[in-house]
C-alpha cells in the first residue's frame, strides 16, 4: 500500500468498517483472528452492508458472511486482475476520481515494456541476479534531459532493494522519482498512459480465467462484481479487509498492489466505508514497523543506510527523497536529524553530520530466514528471541531449530518454556536422532517476561493507533517487561564499556540512556513515549514537547524518536491515554487512542471530495473545502494541507508541501496521486501479475514463466522445493496446503496452549479435509493423518468437512488441505502439544518486504500416524526421492520459461 | 443494592414463603404458565426479571463466552480430547462449562428445510413477519442510528446526526413499535420465497451454524422445585442459582432439569481454579448473580464481541428478540425462530431466550421442554383420589359383613 498510496498502514479504522455499503474480506479470516474488530462487521450488516469473504475455506467469517467464495490459495491476482479488467472493459470505475487523484493520465517511459510483450516478464530484468533494473518503467518528462532530480544510478536497481527488502521504506511515504515535470494525457487515450496501459496488461484477465484458474464460477464471479459496482461511486462506497492471506506469498505485496488498483478505479479511497483495511495479526505489529523491529529500516519508515552507497548525511538523505519532488516526503531531512538528535543528543552536531556515522550500515539482506541459515552456516552467532517462537511459528521448523543448534548463544525472554527454549532436549531433532543433547554447543539463556497487563506502554494495532495499557498487577518472580530488559542491558554494556577510547564504542557510549526508573528498577514508559514525540531542544519553548511532526527541523533545534509519532505527547499530554466512551464524542472517535499520522483516522481523505472540494455525496461527506473560512474541514482530520485551496496549482520547480496541487490527495507520494501503475516502489513490477506458487498444481496459464522471477530463493538442502505441475515428480506432492490460526489459540502457542481455558478449546493439532478427499485417501474424521512435505513430516488428527471445497482447475480436481499452525513438539509445561504445520513450509519469499510463502505449499497426506525415531528421516528421504526434488527444484529462476513453454 | 441488603432480602423472602406454606398456602405457588418467579417465590417488589438474549444470526463462534465465564467463576477445565465434531470440544453444558457453543454444519437441503419450517413456524405465534425492513424514507437525511454496535443504550437517543456516512437500511431502535400483526398472506408469501429459493438454487450451498447454550433459569425451574435442602433458590432477579455450600450432591436436580443443565462436578481439580467442597455439588450458570447484583453485565455478555449475546430485563430481551426474528423474516431468513420466549410452553417460558435458524434438535435443545413438577398438583389430586379409593375400598370391605 505504501507503493499506492504513500503509506504502508490500513486506510481507515476499524469502526468505519460500520459506514460500509460492500465489505470483501479477502486473504483474512477477520471472525476468528478479529474477533473483537469483527463487531463492526457485525454492525455493517445490521445497517444493510454486503459481506463478501473469498477464501480456500469456509471459515467462521464465512458462517455470518451474505457469500462465501471459495478459491485456490495463491490465485489471487487473476480475480481482482478479472475484477479490474470487467470495470476498464465495461467502463463502471469512477472516471472523475481517476482522472483527478490517480496516476492514470501520466506517460510512461518509451522504454517500458509489459509482461504481455515480454513473455511474463517487465523490461528491465536482468537474469544474472534475477531481480529489475527499475529505470524503464518511469514516467516520460516533459522536458527530457533537462529534468533530472537525480541519476537512475545502482541504487534503482531491484537486486540492490531486493537485499533491503525496500518495500517495508514505504511505511509512511511513497518512492521517489526521478524527474518532476512528468507529461501527461488528459484525455487518458494516449497508449503509452497508465490507463492504457492498464487495460492492455489486465485485457487476458477474464471471468473464464477466473473460472479455470481460481476454481470460481461464472455466477459467483458475477455476484462479486455486482456487489463491487453496485457499491462503488458517489454515493457508496466498497472496503476491502485483508491479512496475511494475502501477506505470505511469493508476490503477496502485488497481491495488496492489485486490490489497491481496483479501490483506486472504483474511487473507494480515502472516503468514509472505502479503502482497505490491513488487519494486523497481533496487538502491535503496526508498532513493530513503526518503530521497527526490522532489520531495514529506521523509526518512522527512514530506510536504514546501505554499506557502500549511503556513506554521508547528503548521499542517504538524496536517496530517500527528493527535494524537487512534491509532499511531505522531501522533509525527510528533519525526521531523520530529529531522530539523531533523539539518540545522540549533544554528541549528535551539524559537524558530524548529527553522528549518522553512529547508524550501521546493511551489507544484505538480513531478514529472519538469511539470518537462520547464516546460524547454520556459522555466520551468526547469537540470537534474542522475545515474544517469538520460531520453533513453531516461522516456516521450515526443523531448519529454524537446526540453525539454534549451531548458535554461540540463545536468549530466549517468555512467559513460559516454550519450544525455542526446549527443543534442545525435547525437539522433533532430538526424536529422530538428528540431534544429540550433549552434542549441541548453544549456551541458552532463559529470561521470564512481563506481560502486557503487567507492564505500563503502548500497543499501536491494526489501524495506526496508539493505545495505552495500564499495569494492572507487578509481574511475578523475576519476570520484567522487556523495556526494563533492553534498558539494564543497555547500562550494563556501556558501564562495560566506560572509559573505552575505541571509536568503535562512541555510538554506546554517546546514546541518551537516561530514563526515570520506580522503585521497582522499571523504565517510566511515559518517559519514552515522550521521547518518542519529541521536543523542542533550543529557542524559547526549548524542553518543551512538540505538537506535531511539523515542527520539526533538520538544523538539530528538534529532537524525535519516530517521525510519525509526533504529536502523540503534544501539549505535554499523553493522547493514547485518551478513553473518551464513543456515545461522548464524535462517530470518528478521535478521543479514543491516537492515531498516527496527527490523529488522522481515514489517510488520504481529501479524497472524500470532488476535486472542487465539495463532497462526492451527502451520504458519503467526510472532509471538504469551506469556501467562508479558506480551509479545509469535516469529520476528521484533513490529511491535506489546511489551506491549500482546491483550484490551487503550484508552478513548475515548486517542490514539498507546496508543490501539492488542490486535487493531489496522496500527500506522501512524489506526484501527489494514488497510483495504478508503479513508476518505482515495487521490485518485482509496476504492475500485479500473475505467478504460481514456488510450488503448485498447475502450470501458469498466463504467461510461460511460472514464478515471481524476482522472489527470493534459498537452495539448501534442507529446504528443497517440491517439483511444481509439468515438472517430473510433481504427483508425489499432489495437494494444496494452507496453514491459518483459529481463534482458539495465539499465533505459536506461548500465550494460549499453556492455558487450560484454552487449549482444552481446541486440544490437538488437526488438519482439515473434504469429504472427497478423504474418500480418496482413506482418511476417517477424527483419526490421524501424516502430511508429508519435501522438508519434513508431520500427524494430525483429521476433521472431514464440508468447509473444503475440492475445485476444478483446468478440468482437473484441486484439493487443499487446511492446517492450523499452533501445536509444537516440546515445550515445558504446556498444557497441550502436537506437531507443527510449520515443519512442513519450506522458505521461498517476496523480494518487496522478505516475507515467506506459508499460504500456499504442495503435500501429501496418508492415513495413519507417522513413523517415530529414524524412520520418520527414511519417510521424507523416500519421498524426496520419489520426487526427484534437489537443491534446484524450483529455484531455476532464470532458465525456467523455455523449458516450460516446451512442456506446455 | 449492597450484598448484606440483598441477603436480608432473600431471607426475608424465603422466611416469607415459609409462613405462606406454614399457612397452607403452599399450593397457591404457582407451577406452570406465565408468572413472575420471583414474586411466586416470595420476593416483596423484586427488580424486573433480567434474562439473556442469545442471537445465534450473529454468533462468530469465538467461545470469549465459554472462556470468560471459566475465568469469572473459577471453573475448572472441563478436559482435553479432540471430539471430531467441527470445532465444538467441550460437548455440552455441564459442572464445569456454563456456556457452551455449538457448532453444526449443515449442507442445502438442511436449509432449505429449516427455512420451509421455519416460516410455519409464525403462525405458532413466535416469529412475526414483517414485508420489509426500516430504511430510511425518502428526504430524511441519512445518520448512523447508533455510534456502537457495543452500547446501544449510551448512544443518544436520536442517533448521531451525520450528513456523511451511513447507510440507508438500519434496524428499528429497541422500544420502537412491533411488527404489524401477521397476516396469512405474509405467511403464505414467506413460505413461496423460501420454495422458490430453494428451486432457483439461491438457497447457500453450506451453513456453518454457531450458538451459544446457557442455562434457561426457567420460569417453572425443575432443579430448584425439587431440590430437598434449598441448596438452590429463586433470586430476585427471577434467576435460578445454586448455593454451593448448602448443597449436598444428592443429584436429584440433575435428573429434573428437561434440559440437562446442571450437573454434578465429578472431575478432580485440573487447573486449581475449583475449591474441593464443589467437587460432587451440582453446578451450572448462577447468571452471574454476584455481578449483576452490582449492575454488571454477566461475564459472557461482557466478552461477546458481536452482541450476540445480550443482556438486560427480560421483557425488553424478548422485545429486541421479536424485532430481530422479525426483520430476519423480512429478509427472507424464514429459518430464524425464538427459543424460550414463549411463556405457555412447558416450563413457563424461559430467562433465556435464543434465536435460532433451525429446530432447537439441531443445537441439541429438547423440542418441547416440560417441567417435571409440572404435573405436580395432578399427581397429587390422582395420588390422593388412589388412596381416597383404597381407604373407600377398604371401608367397603366391611360394608355388608356380617358383624357377628
Amino acid at each position: 500500500m505504501g507503493a499506492s498510496f504513500g503509506r504502508g498502514g490500513a486506510t481507515q479504522f476499524v469502526q468505519d468498517i460500520a459506514n460500509t455499503d460492500c465489505l470483501i474480506i479477502q486473504g483474512s479470516n477477520m471472525a476468528e483472528c478479529h474477533p473483537v474488530a469483527f463487531q463492526w462487521v457485525t454492525e455493517a450488516k445490521l445497517r444493510g452492508a454486503r459481506v463478501i469473504h473469498i477464501d480456500p475455506r469456509f471459515t467462521r467469517t464465512s458462517a455470518v458472511a451474505d457469500k462465501h467464495i471459495p478459491i485456490r490459495a495463491g490465485s489471487d491476482v487473476i480475480l481482482l486482475g478479472a475484477l479490474i479488467n470487467q470495470v476498464l472493459r465495461t467502463g463502471s470505475y469512477f472516471e472523475e476520481y481517476v482522472a483527478a487523484y490517480t496516476n492514470a493520465s501520466m506517460i510512461v517511459s518509451d522504454d517500458y515494456q509489459d509482461t504481455e510483450d515480454l513473455s511474463g516478464v517487465f523490461s528491465g530484468y536482468d537474469p544474472e541476479t534475477g531481480q529489475y533494473d527499475l529505470t524503464s518503467w518511469a514516467y516520460r518528462s516533459r522536458k527530457p534531459g533537462e529534468d533530472d532530480i537525480g541519476e537512475a544510478g545502482p541504487e534503482e536497481h531491484g537486486a540492490a532493494k531486493a537485499a533491503s527488502a525496500a518495500g517495508h521504506a514505504h511505511g509512511a511515504a511513497g518512492a521517489p522519482l526521478d524527474h518532476a515535470l512528468i507529461e501527461r494525457d488528459p484525455t487518458m487515450q494516449d497508449p503509452r498512459c497508465v490507463l492504457q496501459i492498464l487495460k492492455r496488461h489486465y485485457a487476458r484477465y477474464t471471468p473464464d480465467l477466473v473460472t479455470s484458474a481460481c476454481g470460481i464460477s461464472a455466477a459467483d464471479f458475477a455476484y462479486l462484481s455486482e456487489s463491487l459496482v453496485a457499491n462503488s461511486g458517489r454515493e457508496r462506497t466498497t472496503m476491502f479487509a485483508y491479512a496475511v492471506g494475502w501477506t505470505q506469498h511469493s508476490l503477496g505485496a502485488q497481491f495488496i498492489r492489485t486490490a489497491a488498483i481496483l479501490q483506486l478505479l472504483m474511487g473507494n479511497v480515502g472516503r468514509p466505508g472505502g479503502g482497505i483495511m490491513a488487519l494486523r495479526g497481533h496487538a502491535s505489529i503496526q508498532g513493530a514497523s513503526d518503530i521497527p523491529t526490522l532489520f531495514n529500516l529506521l523509526p518512522g519508515y527512514l530506510p536504514m543506510p546501505t554499506a557502500g552507497k549511503d556513506e554521508t548525511l547528503a548521499q542517504f538523505l538524496s536517496a530517500v527523497s527528493s527535494p524537487r519532488q512534491k509532499g511531505f516526503w522531501t522533509h525527510a531531512d528533519a525526521y531523520l536529524v530529529s531522530l539523531l538528535k533523539a539518540w545522540w543528543g549533544d554528541a549528535a552536531q551539524p559537524e558530524n553530520d548529527f553522528c549518522y556515522d553512529y547508524l550501521p550500515r546493511m551489507n544484505g539482506n538480513h531478514n529472519t530466514y538469511q539470518s537462520v541459515l547464516g546460524m547454520i552456516a556459522g555466520t551468526v552467532e547469537g540470537y534474542f528471541l522475545l515474544g517469538q517462537n520460531p520453533a513453531v511459528g516461522s516456516a521450515n521448523g526443523r531448519l529454524q531449530r537446526l540453525g539454534m543448534a549451531n548458535l554461540k548463544w540463545l536468549v530466549v525472554r517468555d512467559f513460559n518454556l516454550i519450544e525455542s527454549a526446549t527443543w534442545w532436549k525435547d525437539g522433533p531433532e532430538i526424536a529422530t536422532g538428528e540431534l544429540e543433547t550433549d552434542k549441541i554447543g548453544t549456551e541458552i539463556f532463559f529470561l521470564p517476561a512481563a506481560n502486557h497487563a503487567e507492564k505500563d506502554g503502548t500497543f499501536t494495532q491494526t489501524q495506526r493507533m496508539l493505545q495505552w495499557h495500564f499495569k494492572a498487577v507487578e509481574p511475578p518472580g523475576d519476570a520484567r517487561s522487556d523495556l526494563s530488559f533492553y534498558y539494564v542491558l543497555g547500562k550494563k554494556i556501556r558501564e562495560r564499556l566506560a572509559g573505552s577510547t575505541d571509536p568503535r564504542d562512541r555510538p554506546l557510549l554517546d546514546l541518551t540512556w537516561d530514563y526515570p526508573q520506580d522503585e521497582h528498577g522499571e523504565p517510566d514508559a511515559d518517559a519514552v513515549l515522550r521521547e518518542i514525540n519529541g521536543t523542542y531542544l533550543s529557542g524559547e519553548q526549548a524542553g518543551q514537547a512538540l505538537p506535531g511532526f511539523g515542527a520539526l527541523k533538520a538544523d538539530g533545534s528538534t529532537a524525535s524518536g519516530c517521525w510519525i509519532y509526533s504529536g502523540v505527547y503534544a501539549d505535554e499530554v499523553n493522547a493514547s491515554k485518551n478513553k473518551l466512551p464513543d456515545a461522548q464524542q464524535s462517530w470518528v472517535a478521535p478521543n479514543w487512542g491516537w492515531a498516527w499520522p496527527m490523529n488522522r483516522r481515514i489517510l488520504y481523505n481529501r479524497a472524500s471530495a470532488d476535486p472542487q472540494g465539495r463532497p462526492w455525496s451527502e451520504r458519503k461527506a467526510y472532509v471538504w473545502w469551506d469556501e467562508q473560512t479558506g480551509r479545509w474541514v469535516g469529520h476528521d482530520v484533513p490529511d491535506f494541507p489546511l489551506t491549500t485551496a482546491p483550484s490551487y496549482r503550484p508552478a513548475d520547480g515548486t517542490s514539498g508541501p507546496e508543490a501539492l496541487a488542490g486535487d493531489d490527495p496522496f500527500i506522501m507520494q512524489a506526484d501527489g496521486k494514488g497510483w495504478l501503475f508503479a513508476p518505482r516502489g515495487m521490485i518485482d513490477g509496476p504492475l500485479p501479475t500473475h505467478y504460481e506458487a514456488q510450488e503448485s498444481p498447475i502450470g501458469n496459464p498466463l504467461y510461460p514463466q511460472q514464478r515471481n522471477p524476482a522472489r527470493l530463493v534459498y537452495p539448501h538442502k534442507d529446504n528443497l522445493t517440491a517439483p511444481s505441475f509439468g515438472e517430473p515428480g510433481a504427483d508425489v506432492y499432489p495437494f494444496v496446503a494452507t496453514t491459518y490460526r483459529l481463534t482458539e489459540h495465539h499465533t505459536a502457542g506461548a500465550m494460549s496452549r499453556w492455558l487450560p481455558y484454552l487449549s482444552e478449546l481446541q486440544p490437538e493439532f488437526f488438519c482439515e479435509v473434504s469429504p472427497e478427499l478423504a474418500a480418496e485417501r482413506g482418511l476417517v474424521n477424527g483419526g490421524w493423518a501424516t502430511l508429508i512435505s519435501p522438508r519434513s513430516a508431520i500427524e494430525a488428527r483429521v476433521l472431514v468437512t464440508e468447509r473444503m471445497t475440492p475445485l476444478i482447475i483446468g478440468g482437473r480436481t484441486i484439493h487443499q488441505i487446511g492446517m492450523p499452525y499452533h501445536w509444537g513438539v516440546g515445550g515445558t509445561g504446556a498444557v497441550v502439544t502436537g506437531d507443527s504445520a510449520n515443519d512442513l513450509l519450506g522458505v521461498t519469499l517476496d523480494p518487496n518486504v522478505s516475507i515467506q510463502e506459508s499460504k500456499v505449499s504442495s503435500v501429501d497426506i496418508q492415513p495413519g500416524r507417522r513413523p517415530r525415531g529414524e524412520a520418520l528421516t527414511r519417510l521424507v528421504a523416500d519421498y524426496q526421492s520419489r520426487s526427484g526434488a534437489t537443491v534446484v527444484t524450483g529455484n531455476d529462476i532464470v532458465n525456467e520459461n523455455d523449458e516450460r513453454e516446451e512442456r506446455r | 443494592m449492597s450484598v448484606t441488603s440483598r441477603r436480608g432480602r432473600w431471607g426475608e423472602g424465603w422466611r416469607a414463603a415459609w409462613r405462606d406454606a406454614l399457612d397452607g398456602q403452599f399450593w397457591h405457588t404457582q407451577l406452570s404458565g406465565p408468572t413472575d418467579p420471583a414474586k411466586d417465590a416470595g420476593w416483596q417488589a423484586p427488580p424486573p426479571r433480567k434474562g439473556f438474549f442469545t442471537d445465534t444470526s450473529i454468533c462468530i463462534g469465538c467461545k470469549a463466552c465459554e472462556v470468560a465465564c471459566k475465568e469469572w467463576n473459577q471453573l475448572p477445565m472441563d478436559g482435553l480430547g479432540m471430539t471430531g465434531n467441527s470445532y465444538d470440544n467441550t460437548i455440552g453444558l455441564g459442572a464445569n462449562t456454563w456456556r457452551h457453543v455449538a457448532f453444526v454444519e449443515q449442507s442445502a437441503e438442511h436449509i432449505a428445510e429449516a427455512r420451509v419450517r421455519g416460516a410455519r413456524l409464525v403462525d405458532l405465534g413466535m416469529p412475526q413477519v414483517r414485508t420489509e425492513i426500516t430504511a430510511t424514507p425518502p428526504g430524511v437525511p441519512p445518520m448512523l442510528p447508533n455510534a456502537t454496535a457495543q452500547d446501544v443504550s449510551r448512544a443518544p437517543a436520536s442517533g448521531i446526526p451525520l450528513t456523511g456516512p451511513g447507510t440507508a437500511a438500519s434496524l428499528p431502535s429497541a422500544g420502537e413499535a412491533t411488527a404489524p400483526p401477521t397476516s396469512p398472506s405474509d405467511l403464505d408469501a414467506a413460505q413461496g420465497a423460501a420454495e422458490r429459493a430453494l428451486a432457483e438454487g439461491s438457497v447457500p450451498d453450506f451453513r456453518w451454524l454457531m450458538a451459544s447454550d446457557v442455562c434457561k433459569h426457567c420460569t417453572h425451574a425443575g432443579c430448584l422445585d425439587v431440590c430437598p435442602t434449598g441448596a438452590l433458590f429463586r433470586t430476585e432477579f427471577g434467576t435460578v442459582v445454586v448455593q454451593d455450600d448448602v448443597c449436598n450432591g444428592c443429584g436429584y436436580c440433575v435428573a429434573a432439569c428437561p434440559f440437562g443443565v446442571i450437573d454434578k462436578r465429578k472431575d478432580p481439580d485440573m487447573t486449581g481454579a475449583a475449591t474441593a467442597k464443589t467437587v460432587g455439588i451440582a453446578n451450572k450458570c448462577t447468571l452471574c448473580y454476584d455481578r449483576i447484583s452490582l449492575d454488571a453485565k454477566p461475564a459472557c455478555a461482557q466478552a461477546c464481541p458481536t452482541t450476540s449475546i445480550q443482556f438486560g430485563d427480560l421483557s425488553e430481551m424478548r422485545e429486541r428478540a421479536e424485532q430481530r426474528v422479525a426483520t430476519l423474516h423480512g429478509n427472507g431468513y424464514t429459518e430464524a425462530r425464538l427459543y424460550g420466549a414463549n411463556e405457555n410452553d412447558g416450563v413457563g417460558g424461559t430467562g433465556s431466550i435464543f434465536l435460532l435458524l433451525d429446530e432447537p434438535e439441531v443445537y441439541g435443545l429438547p423440542p418441547d421442554p416440560v417441567v417435571t413438577t409440572k404435573d405436580l398438583p395432578d399427581i397429587f389430586r390422582k395420588a390422593g383420589l388412589a388412596g381416597l379409593t383404597m381407604l373407600a375400598g377398604a371401608a367397603l370391605s366391611y360394608v355388608g359383613r356380617n358383624p357377628s
